[in-house]
């Protein structure tokens, strides 16, 4: 009896908008967001910004040009010179080899590329000094030929490649497996020479991860903190990065000028996020047809 | 902007271009290389100017000093490790006893070769309180009332942190007239009052001076100077301690260094210049008791409050060499007697 009731009440259900939830569900949920991010990202952000200018333009401008910061702001940039291009030779080869081809012991490669985000920057860079310290066999044999590893730029270059691995390679090989070797097959088919199919057929059909994968990479390297620290030696004006440049300075009680670089090190970032964006709003449909970022 | 092969090529190009004019610099005059402990960064770039002057009046050549600085014990690692440094000049005879003995880059009897032990400078360690000092920390014994947070680095990374500890060790060895097991039971209530260890004396300040942390701190005393320096003498005030510990920071050229970069004779006069008058009144300046006095203006060392201090050297501690073991070794006094969270 029941039953039947129930049935002869239901009336037909109307259809439902592809959002169920109600405004204020929507709006609380919104808000949270909102809050979270300006708590955890904005607010730290502008107080960076805040601590910076705290003495003014001239000062800020002044902790710029000092000799030591401009030769972190040099180092890091040599550094991200020389380790992005390298990693985005590593990382095409890499994504290369797992996406097109079938060989034994693929999974183990790929675990392998992610090691780096699962050690420890600190182990990354005491691994270096293991290998290359001055209680190793490699680093007194190094040295003796005049080549300098560890307390060098060659070092903080290692271990920000060691870092900064996975993130190209990461970009790249869901992408390529997911395109397969189809393309490829028609353009070796068609004529083409291996160099000819990786830059006429492969790359393009790449380039948008590979440019988000050469982005995330830079904001690292040029970021990292705790691995370059164990290999830099700390010379100030040699071997200091601009992070670790930071650190120095707020210990030196210089709380504006940490600031001043610290802010310099978020512009970077900062320009790197709008590059991205931009590239994003510019090219979105053709980036939509190659890829799904 | 299309990015093909055209493109790629010239990042390239101009990666390989800005590569070059990063590293096209230095090297083209003598430098040397100062790996040294936390609180000495402003004593040595003072000192390293008037030195760069001093060398290029004496002998035409210019010197460039290159300067690293750390907790002490890491500073001698990363020596250990491959650090090129020219001179080291750290907190303690036993972070140079150990690049000694770990590279024999440094000759065993390096700490004969300058006067007074090779420690131009002597320190002590002192208290920094908050101002007024609401809690009434005078002596050692005041550190372990209740209430009381007590800001010290780890000793076990720590030069200043080790003369701390000792410090504190033989204040209650004569407080408990020898007897072992009470100083031990003072030195563990001790470090239940640190709610923080620091890696390095700067971090310690820091803590203490800047996120405002703790009652007092047990700092050098030139760290405890340029905090209230810095922060504004408004904030913070000096307390001596009745008694308190002769640390003597040794200095001393890494002979395998200087003599594989040829640098030697600058790395010396670098070490002896500390104990000429200029030297000894820029340690004054900074705090740093001259270990010459009697080259010093008498004004200039009114700041250095005689108090009553135990060396290293007494039989209580018996040198360095038995004293590290002992208290900071694995096993040792120091891993004994602190409880973490407890």
């Amino acid at each position: 009896m029941a039953l039947e009731q129930s049935f002869a009440q239901t009336p037909l259900r109307p259809l439902k908008s592809a959002v169920t939830e109600s405004l204020t569900t929507r709006i609380v949920l919104i808000a949270i967001s909102l809050l979270f991010l300006a708590l955890f990202l904005v607010t730290p952000l502008v107080m960076v910004f805040i601590q910076a200018f705290a003495g003014g333009w001239s000062t800020y401008l002044a902790s710029l040009v000092e000799p030591d910061a401009m030769a972190a702001i040099r180092l890091t940039l040599t550094v991200a010179v020389i380790s992005v291009p390298l990693n985005i030779v590593f990382g095409l080869a890499a994504a290369w080899a797992i996406a097109k081809f079938e060989f034994k012991g693929k999974a183990f490669l790929i675990t392998l590329i992610d090691l780096p985000f699962s050690v420890s920057p600190v182990i990354a860079g005491l691994v270096y000094v293991l290998l290359f310290g001055g209680g190793s066999v490699l680093g007194p044999w190094l040295k003796s030929h005049g080549i300098e590893i560890l307390f060098a730029v060659p070092g903080i270059v290692l271990a920000t490649i060691f870092v900064t691995f996975p993130f190209v390679a990461r970009e790249l090989i869901p992408l390529m497996q997911d395109q397969g070797s189809g393309d490829e097959e028609a353009a070796l088919s068609l004529g083409a020479s291996g160099w000819q199919t990786f830059w006429y057929v492969t790359l393009p059909n790449v380039k948008w991860a590979l440019l988000y994968g050469v982005l995330l990479c830079n904001a690292r390297a040029m970021g990292e903190f705790g691995a370059v620290s164990v290999v830099s030696g700390h010379i100030r004006g040699l071997t200091n990065t601009m992070p670790l440049h930071v650190e120095i300075l707020y210990n030196e009680y210089n709380a504006v000028g940490a600031f001043a670089v610290a802010s310099l090190l978020a512009l970077l970032a900062l320009v790197t996020l709008v590059l991205k964006s931009f590239l994003e709003f510019r090219y979105g449909d053709e980036m939509a047809a190659t890829a799904k970022h | 902007m299309r990015l093909n092969r055209r493109t790629l090529f010239l990042t390239a190009v101009l990666a390989g271009a800005a590569q070059f004019g990063g590293l096209g610099f230095a090297f083209a005059q003598t430098t040397l290389l100062n790996v040294s402990y936390d609180p000495t960064r402003e004593l040595y770039k003072d000192y390293n100017a008037v030195f760069a002057s001093k060398w290029k009046a004496d002998t035409g050549e210019d010197v460039s000093i290159q300067a690293s600085h750390g907790g002490s014990g890491k500073q001698a690692r990363s020596v250990i490790d491959g650090l090129e440094a020219d001179v080291v000049t750290l907190a303690l005879e036993s972070d140079i006893n150990a690049i000694a003995e770990a590279t024999k880059k440094i000759n065993p009897d390096w700490r004969t070769r300058l006067p007074n032990n090779s420690s131009p400078y002597t320190s002590t360690i002192v208290f920094l309180v908050r101002k007024g000092n609401p809690k009434a920390i005078n002596d050692w014994g005041d550190l372990v009332k209740d209430g009381v947070e007590v800001i010290t680095p780890n000793p076990k990374t720590s030069g200043g942190a080790r003369w701390n500890y000792l410090a504190a060790w033989a204040w209650a060895n004569d407080k408990f007239g020898g007897d072992e097991a009470k100083t031990r039971d003072y030195i563990a209530e001790l470090f239940k009052h640190v709610p923080i260890l620091d890696t390095g004396a700067r971090g310690s300040t820091v803590t203490f001076a800047q996120r405002q942390l703790g009652d007092v701190l047990l700092a050098w005393e030139n760290e405890a100077y340029l905090a209230a320096d810095e922060f504004g003498a408004d904030q913070f005030d000096i307390v001596f301690p009745p008694q308190s510990i002769l640390a003597e920071p040794p200095v001393a050229v890494v002979d395998a260094n200087v003599d594989a970069k040829g640098t030697r004779k600058v790395a010396e006069a670098y070490l002896e210049y500390l104990y000429s008058e200029e030297g000894q009144r820029l340690a004054a300046k900074h705090h740093y008791r001259p270990s010459k006095p009697d080259l010093v203006p008498a004004e200039e060392l009114k700041q250095f409050t005689q108090i009553k201090l135990i060396s290293i050297d007494d039989p209580l501690f018996g040198g360095w060499a038995k004293a590290q073991p002992t208290h900071f070794g694995d096993g040792g006094t120091f891993d004994q007697l602190y409880k973490p969270g407890k």
